[in-house]
C-alpha cells in the first residue's frame, strides 16, 4: 500500500501502479492530486474546511428553525388545536339551539292542541244551549198541546158521564114505570147520582 | 508483503460487520417475538428496539472500519 | 401497464448496460473516490474557507430545510398541503420523541435536537441524489455533531447537577466492592459515546454509498449482463432510503437517551 501512504513521488507512484493495476493507478492519481491516503473521509488536510462549513450550516439552520419554522409551525399547530376545540364548542351551541327549538315546537303544538280543545267545548257549549232552549221551547209547546187535550178529553169525559147519568136516569125512570111504580123523579136522580158515585 | 497482510486482516475485520449481523437480527427476533405475546406493548417499545439495533450494529461498523482502515491508511 | 412499463424498464437497462458497459470489459471500481473533498471553483488547495462540494451540500440541505420548513408553511392553512404536512409531521415526530425519551423538561433543548435531526436527515437523502456528495459521510462532519451534543449534554448535566452528576457513574444498586470497577466501566462507556455516535452514522452512509458504486462497477464490467447488478443496486437502494431515516432518527433518539442522563443522573 505504499503508494498510499502520502507524498509518494510522481514515479514511485507510476512504478506501484504498474504493479497493481488500474484500481491502485486511479488511486495514485487521486493521491498526487490530493496528497491524501485511500480514504477521503481519513484526509485530515480537509477537516478544518468541513468542520467550519459545518458550523456555519448548523448555525444557519438553527436560525432559520428557530426565528421562523418552529414559532410559525407551533402556532399552526396550536392554531388547529383552537380551532377543533372552537368547532366542537359550536357544535355543542348548535346541538343545544336544535333542543331548544324542539322544546319550543312541542310548547306550540301543546298550546296549539289546548286552544282546539278550548274551541271545541266552547262550541258543544254554545250548541247545547241552543238546543236547550230549542228542547224547553219544544217541552212547552208539547205540555201546552198536551193540556188542551187533557182538557177537551176532560171535557168529552164530562159530557160522556152527563150522559149515562141521563140515560141511567131515564132508565131507571122507565124501569121503575114498567114495574108499576110511580117514579118520582127527584128520587130516581139521587139514586142514580148515589150509585154512580157508589 | 506487508500490504497484503494489511488486505488478509481487513478480510479478517469484515467479518466482524456479518457477525454483528446476527447480533441485530437476534435483537430484532427477540423483539417481534415479544411483540407477538402482546402486541399491545409493542408500538411503546420501538424506541427501545431501535436503541438496541443501534447498539449492536455500531460494533459492526466498528469492524468495517478496522477493516476501511486496513485498506487504504496502513 | 404495469407489466409493460416492467418491461420498458428491463429493455432500457439491458441497452444502457450494451451502452455504457466497459468496453475492454475490465473492472474499475472506486468505491471511495465519491467522498472526495473539492474545491467547487477549480484548484487543488482546500483551505479553511475554501469554497468546496462540502459547502455547495451543505447550502443545498439549508435550502431544502428552508423550503419544507419555512415556504411550504408559509400560508399557515388549518388544512395543511403536502408540503406543510410534511413539515408538521417532521416537527411532530421530533417533539414526541424528545418528550417521550428525555422527558418533559427536555423540551427547552427541543430546537436543537430539532436542529441536528433535520441536518443529518436532509443530508443523508441529499446524498442519495446519484453524482451527489454526502456530507454526513465523513468523520469531520459527523464527528463534531456527536462532539457538539456530547459536549452541550455534558455541560448540561454539571450546570443543573453540579457534581451530583458524577453519580451517574457510581451505581449506588451494585454491591460496594464492585463500584469502583463498574465506575471505570460507566466512565469508558461514557466516552466512547461521541465516537460510537460519530462512527455509526458516517459508517452507515458510507458502508452504504460505497456498496453501490461497488455494484455500479460491476455493472460497467459486465456489459450486456449488467442488468443483473442494476437490480441489485436499486434493491439496495431502496435499502439505503431506509438506512438514511434509521440513522438520523437512532442519532436523535440517542441524543434524546442522553440529554435525559443528563437532567435526571441519578441511575
Amino acid at each position: 500500500m505504499a503508494s498510499n501512504s502520502h507524498d509518494t513521488s510522481h514515479e514511485a507512484g507510476h512504478a506501484h501502479d504498474a504493479a497493481h493495476g488500474a484500481v491502485d493507478a486511479a488511486h495514485g492519481a487521486h493521491d498526487v492530486a490530493h496528497g491524501a491516503s485511500g480514504m477521503p473521509q481519513l484526509d485530515f488536510s480537509t477537516y478544518g474546511n468541513q468542520i467550519f462549513w459545518l458550523l456555519v450550516t448548523l448555525v444557519v439552520i438553527f436560525m432559520i428553525l428557530s426565528r421562523v419554522a418552529l414559532p410559525r409551525i407551533a402556532a399552526i399547530l396550536s392554531e388547529r388545536q383552537g380551532a377543533i376545540t372552537n368547532d366542537l364548542a359550536a357544535a355543542e351551541d348548535l346541538k343545544s339551539k336544535a333542543l331548544e327549538a324542539e322544546n319550543a315546537y312541542n310548547q306550540a303544538l301543546a298550546d296549539a292542541r289546548a286552544e282546539a280543545q278550548r274551541i271545541a267545548a266552547q262550541a258543544r257549549a254554545e250548541i247545547q244551549a241552543d238546543l236547550d232552549v230549542a228542547i224547553a221551547k219544544a217541552d212547552a209547546d208539547i205540555a201546552a198541546k198536551a193540556a188542551e187535550s187533557e182538557k177537551a178529553i176532560a171535557e168529552i169525559q164530562a159530557g160522556a158521564v152527563e150522559s149515562i147519568k141521563l140515560v141511567a136516569t131515564d132508565t131507571a125512570k122507565a124501569l121503575v114505570t114498567a114495574l108499576g111504580g110511580k117514579a118520582d123523579a127527584k128520587a130516581v136522580a139521587a139514586a142514580v147520582t148515589a150509585k154512580m158515585e157508589g | 508483503m506487508e500490504g497484503d497482510l494489511a488486505y488478509i486482516g481487513a478480510g479478517l475485520a469484515g467479518m466482524g460487520t456479518g457477525i454483528a449481523a446476527l447480533g441485530v437480527g437476534n435483537v430484532a427476533a427477540n423483539f417481534l417475538a415479544g411483540a407477538l405475546r402482546n402486541p399491545s406493548a409493542a408500538a411503546s417499545q420501538t424506541a427501545t428496539l431501535f436503541i438496541g439495533i443501534a447498539f449492536a450494529e455500531a460494533l459492526g461498523i466498528f469492524s468495517f472500519l478496522v477493516a476501511l482502515l486496513l485498506m487504504f491508511a496502513v | 401497464m404495469g407489466k409493460l412499463f416492467f418491461y420498458v424498464a428491463l429493455a432500457l437497462v439491458l441497452v444502457s448496460g450494451i451502452i455504457f458497459g466497459s468496453p475492454d470489459g475490465k473492472l474499475a471500481i472506486h468505491p471511495m473516490d465519491q467522498f472526495t473533498v473539492e474545491p467547487f471553483f477549480g484548484g487543488a488547495h482546500v483551505g479553511l474557507f475554501t469554497v468546496t462540494n462540502v459547502t455547495l451540500w451543505m447550502a443545498l440541505a439549508i435550502a431544502a430545510i428552508a423550503a419544507i420548513l419555512v415556504m411550504g408553511t408559509a400560508r399557515r392553512s388549518i388544512v395543511p398541503s403536502r408540503s406543510q404536512s410534511v413539515a408538521e409531521l417532521a416537527y411532530g415526530f421530533v417533539y414526541k420523541m424528545v418528550e417521550d425519551v428525555a422527558g418533559k423538561d427536555a423540551v427547552k433543548f427541543f430546537p436543537y435536537i430539532f436542529t441536528v435531526f433535520m441536518f443529518i436527515v436532509t443530508s443523508n437523502f441529499l446524498g442519495l441524489i446519484p453524482m451527489s456528495f454526502t456530507t454526513t459521510s465523513h468523520f469531520a462532519v459527523t464527528g463534531v455533531l456527536a462532539l457538539v451534543v456530547f459536549v452541550a449534554i455534558t455541560v448540561t448535566g454539571f450546570v443543573l447537577h453540579g457534581a451530583k452528576f458524577l453519580a451517574l457513574f457510581w451505581v449506588s444498586s451494585a454491591p460496594l466492592p464492585l463500584r469502583p470497577v463498574l465506575a471505570l466501566i460507566e466512565v469508558i462507556s461514557y466516552f466512547v459515546r461521541p465516537v460510537s455516535l460519530c462512527i455509526r452514522l458516517a459508517g452507515n452512509i458510507m458502508a452504504g454509498h460505497a456498496v453501490l458504486k461497488v455494484f455500479a462497477g460491476f455493472a460497467g464490467a459486465l456489459g450486456a449482463a449488467s442488468f443483473l447488478p442494476i437490480f441489485a443496486i436499486s434493491a439496495f437502494y431502496a435499502l439505503e432510503v431506509l438506512v438514511a431515516f434509521i440513522q438520523a432518527y437512532v442519532f436523535t433518539i440517542l441524543t434524546c437517551v442522553y440529554l435525559k442522563d443528563a437532567l435526571h443522573p441519578s441511575h
